[in-house]
């Protein structure tokens, strides 16, 4: 979750405001005395020799903190990576191929397969889910809702994006599974024919279900964030395609969707990202099964994150590295999107730009 | 925009599209009570659902029909913005069920607890057999892990993001933007692992007689490391979107850089600052993993977060819901409101405060 | 500055409340429950002790340091039931004062566990006995009684119907029904399936081919994390079977199925015939060390077999918080203190082992 380059219409349009609070001068604890009216006429406008101490000493506080972010990623890689080599090399299977999770024998063997494919399958269907209605709900919130009604309702979507995993995950586990459970049993009695929802039970605790909390998590990110870029289209299009005759679907589809296409497509990424590290609400409700199954219904599914939270109790040294090196790869996998997201969200900020 | 000289190829106009016949509301009930009817029909008389495959089965006959009887009146363009608006609005009532599920479930459930033995007393001294017990120690655990790792990460993170925007070229400024987004990816108990190896087993013995100790600032130190990508990422987008003009008017100004950083720049993208932390205090919040391993978990109350092991809500929630005794159910119910109520008062206050500073409105 | 002021005000709301939360907490100082007065007088010491590990003993662990507490105003003890492992990790990394584990310390772990302990060796001593359940949900069928062999052919899916002529033969009478087993086992790595597996591999030699250990290793069957998923997958699930502690079985109100033991008899799962299975256990460690080989063919007339010994883990010499140890452990091996956990789903250590451990406690230094 996090970055929200969404809040933008509040920031972007400071104009007015910046100037009287800037005349003011103050809120920000910077001693007024250093500061001087800047000297009317000439080369006196340029800052003075004595400002320089300030302004070398600001740059270097805020290099300091730059070099201290990256002091502590490399730190924390240094750690990781060293923790992670010595299980990888204690293993007696393939790491990227074997099926199982047995770290902690005397002869560990362990795989990632099965947990990345959990991982990627459990999120790919939590989007597949949450990304339809998210758009639906992000219309409607910026082109077919009265305002009185979207502001609100805005502002509540954006408030589930604040609300713990944790939670997300005792509902799951509590309440939602009964119904899911329902359903799950009606899918196998009539499609038990799709391979996806065939086997003979028990069903339950499934990829479905957490996929299916995974969505509702993902479901305010997504929102929220393509809502912000739906408002954002000119107005000047939408009213063009109104001029032609055209619907107001028929406007969405023309002049909205195509506008908002790469700030929607970073929105689903950044909901990919947070599926794919969610740890808690995972260990909760999926079943926590060590096999390759596209059967979304049976009890089972696993994650890379909700098997370190699961496992670790029992782990010992080797099995703590094992985890670790499970970590490293989910890294490598939110890594990938994460810059496909940053990328896209530049494209677009340029598309944007020339478009305004 | 080229975009609409390619679209407006479909868009004709002809008699049609003008044509200002409308669908009768009534007709338009009609057919969502038709299609209700028939949908129920279909689900129990062929035996192969409940009500909510009845449902389901109206909404989809409910949208056929005013296909086919709007695109009569109507036409067909405008018979598919009907359907389409339907579908943005059912989208709407399909999300809104579970969340509103959700937080029936936390006050359904969470009042159970919802007394003062709860809010004012810790997990000492409470045996499997105890039906009361409390989670202040948690609350405490929480306020005090979080607010602490929220005075790191900010100054920290902020400062961080102005580098990137304001001063980051080359080499260096791209490789910090690197790893913050590889630092996005990692997984919240693995941050733990790391201050568990670092701070508590090489740091801590040398505060405490030469033994490792949990504490609450190790938590929040594991805190600090997720919150600050979070921080970073979205402080850095919110400068970026502060407009080139008015970095320039204040340097035409004669104003240092510096100076226009922290009263120009910063001030114009306070409220997205503020939203990005305090989304990053929501998930730190909500974190178990970490605490476990670093500040230990405890039954009794600790207020010093230096020394000694302390317990945090979330954790607390997540070791009720799976203990051995069956009152503890009702307590991580509890305890999962009372969290979800401490995120949203910051939230909303947060949210509130940046409101009324916006400079745009 | 409006921002400053509105700081100011939510940073004063902030700190009022932290204030009043702060005058109003109570850490429950005076147990009503704290019965047994006797138990630990005249044997306290003030300090505090920090320990992790099996959550198979949090609630044994739960009682002991409520009555021990309410005696001795001045010792604070706090046990996180995280799992054994990661109280014995804790343990070697100095972060715990005590561990708790479902099993005794590894080959491998006993030097890293030693070097923590200047001049002595980390011991195993057995403290609490948790029988683990059978539980089974199957419509109609009260009193299933099951042997080892039977068991060993279910969890291992060579035994698929709850009809199967293996069940019939051991349930006359009972209206067995023509429908699928599950059998769930835990998915994750735990001190249950450890002791579980260690009873099927020792009672049913023949018919379970895998060896005992923490991960489930066997074929089929579906899985469920932790114990309270296994409680609520039997629960949930017709036809469902599996192994849990019986605090758990006793919270979910499951149906627990009776076990054959050695001399021939199924008996019900109850403190006293748990406490009889451990009975014929043989201590395997040297001197102090009191690890327990428990033998689940015993003889002994209205034993259960299926038991779970949990261990503390302490340091024989040489840990700072020596004292304190002694004085809580003298409580927990006490007579007192063992019949303190009756109703709470454990069994006391027979009068033998319990006599070794408080010997080993006393030795503590």
């Amino acid at each position: 979750m996090g970055d929200n380059p969404s809040r933008s219409e509040n920031a972007t349009a400071g104009d007015l405001g910046v100037t009287g609070r800037h005349a003011r001068g103050a809120g920000t604890g910077v001693s007024p005395r250093s500061y001087e009216e800047p000297p009317f006429g000439g080369g006196g406008a340029l800052p003075k020799k004595t400002r320089f101490g300030m302004e070398a000493g600001f740059k270097g506080l805020s290099v300091a903190a730059g070099a201290m972010v990256l002091v502590i990623i490399v730190a924390i890689a240094v750690f990781l990576i060293s923790k992670a080599v010595p299980a990888i090399n204690a293993d007696t299977e393939n790491f990227l191929t074997y099926k199982s999770w047995f770290p902690n024998d005397t002869e560990p063997k362990f795989g990632i397969a099965v947990l990345a494919f959990g991982t990627v399958l459990t999120s790919i269907i939590a989007l597949l889910v949450a990304v339809p209605i998210a758009l639906g709900i992000a219309l409607f919130l910026s082109h077919y809702a009265p305002k009185r009604l979207a502001t609100p309702l805005g502002f509540v979507i954006d408030l589930l994006a604040a609300v713990p995993s944790v939670v997300f995950g005792l509902w799951g586990r509590d309440v939602f599974l009964e119904p899911v459970r329902n359903f799950s049993l009606w899918l196998n009695e009539y499609f038990s024919w799709i391979p996806i929802f065939g086997g003979d039970g028990p069903f339950g605790r499934s990829v479905l279900l957490g996929s299916l909390v995974l969505a509702i998590m993902v479901l305010p990110i997504v929102t929220s964030l393509s809502r912000e870029v739906f408002m954002q289209t000119p107005g000047m299009n939408e009213e063009a395609a109104l001029a032609l005759g055209a619907t107001k679907w028929e406007m969405v589809r023309t002049a909205v969707l195509p506008y908002g296409k790469p700030g929607v497509i970073a929105a689903v990424m950044l909901g990919l990202g947070r599926a794919l590290g969610e740890t808690i609400a995972l260990a909760l409700t999926l079943g926590v099964v060590f096999n390759i199954s596209f059967n979304i219904i049976e009890n089972g599914g696993n994650s890379i994150a909700a098997n370190i939270a699961n496992s670790f109790g029992e782990a010992n040294e080797t099995g703590r590295g094992a985890l670790i090196a499970s970590g490293l790869v989910l890294f490598a996998i939110t890594l990938v999107v994460n810059m496909a997201a940053r990328a896209i969200i530049y494209r677009r900020r340029e598309f944007r730009d020339s478009a305004a | 925009m080229s975009l609409l000289e390619r679209e407006s190829a479909g868009v004709v106009m002809t008699p049609d599209n003008i044509r200002s016949q409308k669908l009768h509301p009534g007709l338009n009930i009609g057919i969502a009570v038709a299609a209700l009817v028939v949908g129920m029909a279909v689900a129990y008389g062929f035996g192969i659902g409940n009500y909510v495959l009845g449902v389901v089965l109206g909404v989809v006959f409910y949208l056929v029909g005013l296909q086919i009887v709007a695109g009569r009146i109507e036409g067909r363009r405008a018979a598919r913005d009907r359907m389409w608006k339907t579908l943005i609005y059912a989208a709407c009532v399909l999300a809104i069920l579970p969340l509103a599920s959700v937080v029936w479930t936390l006050i359904s459930k969470g009042v159970g607890r919802l007394d003062g033995d709860f809010f004012g007393s810790s997990m000492n001294n409470i045996g499997a057999r105890d039906p009361d017990g409390g989670a202040y120690h948690a609350i405490i655990g929480t306020l005090e892990q979080v607010g602490i790792a929220t005075l790191m990460a900010v100054p920290l993170g902020v400062l961080g993001a102005i580098y990137l925007v304001e001063y980051g070229r080359g080499k260096f400024a791209t490789t910090v933007r690197f790893f913050v987004d590889v630092m996005t990816g990692i997984p919240s108990i693995v941050a733990g692992l790391f201050i568990l190896s670092f701070w508590v087993l090489i740091v801590s013995p040398w505060f405490n007689n030469g033994t490792p100790r949990f504490s609450g600032f190790a938590a929040s130190l594991a805190l600090t490391v997720l919150m600050l990508p979070t921080i970073v990422r979205s402080t850095e987008e919110m400068l970026r979107l502060v407009p080139g003009p008015l970095r320039e008017g204040a340097y035409a100004l004669g104003v240092p850089q510096w100076k226009t950083i922290l009263k120009v720049v910063v001030p114009t993208a306070l409220p997205g600052i503020v939203t990005g932390v305090m989304l990053a205090v929501a998930r730190a919040a909500g974190e178990t993993a970490p605490v476990l391993l670093v500040a230990g978990g405890a039954a009794a109350i600790n207020f010093d977060p230096f020394a000694g092991g302390q317990q945090s809500l979330s954790l607390f929630v997540y070791q009720q819901a799976g203990d051995a005794s069956r009152y503890a159910p009702a307590r991580a119910w509890t305890a999962a409101l009372t969290l979800v109520a401490i995120v949203l008062v910051l939230t909303v206050a947060a949210k509130l405060l940046a409101r009324r500073n916006s400079l745009s409105k | 500055m409006k921002l400053q002021r509105s700081g100011y005000l939510a940073a004063g709301i902030a700190l009022t409340a932290t204030l009043a939360l702060a005058a109003c907490g109570s850490d429950n100082e005076s147990p009503e429950g704290g019965s047994d007065a006797s138990a630990a007088s005249g044997n306290c010491v003030a300090g505090s002790l920090t320990a992790q590990g099996s959550s198979a003993q949090k609630n044994a662990m739960d009682e002991w340091i409520k009555t021990y507490q309410g005696q001795c105003a001045d010792a604070k003890i706090d046990y996180q039931g995280t799992a054994s492992g990661a109280g014995i990790q804790a343990f070697i990394a100095g972060t715990a004062d005590f561990a708790g584990s479902d099993s005794a310390l590894k080959e491998e772990e006993q030097p890293q566990a030693d070097a923590k302990c200047p001049g002595g060796a980390a011991l195993n001593l057995p403290m609490v006995v948790g029988p683990i359940a059978v539980v089974y949900n199957a419509e109609g069928v009260e009193n299933l009684q099951l042997d080892a062999p039977t068991l060993a052919k279910i969890f291992d899916s060579q035994i698929t119907k709850w009809n199967d002529p293996a069940i019939a033969a051991q349930n006359s009478g009972a209206k067995l029904p023509d429908s699928p087993i599950t059998a769930v086992h835990r998915s994750d790595e735990s001190g249950t399936t450890d002791n579980f597996t260690k009873y099927l591999s020792k009672a049913a030699e023949a018919e379970w081919k895998y060896d005992h250990a923490k991960a489930w290793k066997a074929k089929g069957g579906t899985g469920a994390a932790k114990s309270d998923g296994v409680a609520t997958a039997v629960k949930s699930t017709p036809g469902a079977i599996s192994y849990v502690e019986l605090s758990y079985a006793e919270n979910q109100d499951l149906q627990k199925a009776k076990i054959k033991n050695g001399a021939g008899e199924y008996t019900e799962l109850t403190g006293e015939s748990a406490g009889k299975g451990i009975e014929g256990a043989k201590i395997e460690g040297t001197g102090n060390d009191l690890k327990l080989s428990i033998d689940y063919t015993a003889k002994t007339a209205g034993a259960y077999p299926i038991v779970l010994t949990t261990y503390e883990i302490v340091c024989s010499k040489g840990s700072p918080k020596a004292k304190e140890l002694k004085a809580f452990f003298t409580y927990t091996s006490s007579t007192g203190g063992q019949t303190a956990l009756n109703d709470l789903g454990y069994a006391p250590l027979p009068e033998t082992i319990r006599g070794k451990v408080e010997t080993a406690v006393a030795s503590i230094s």
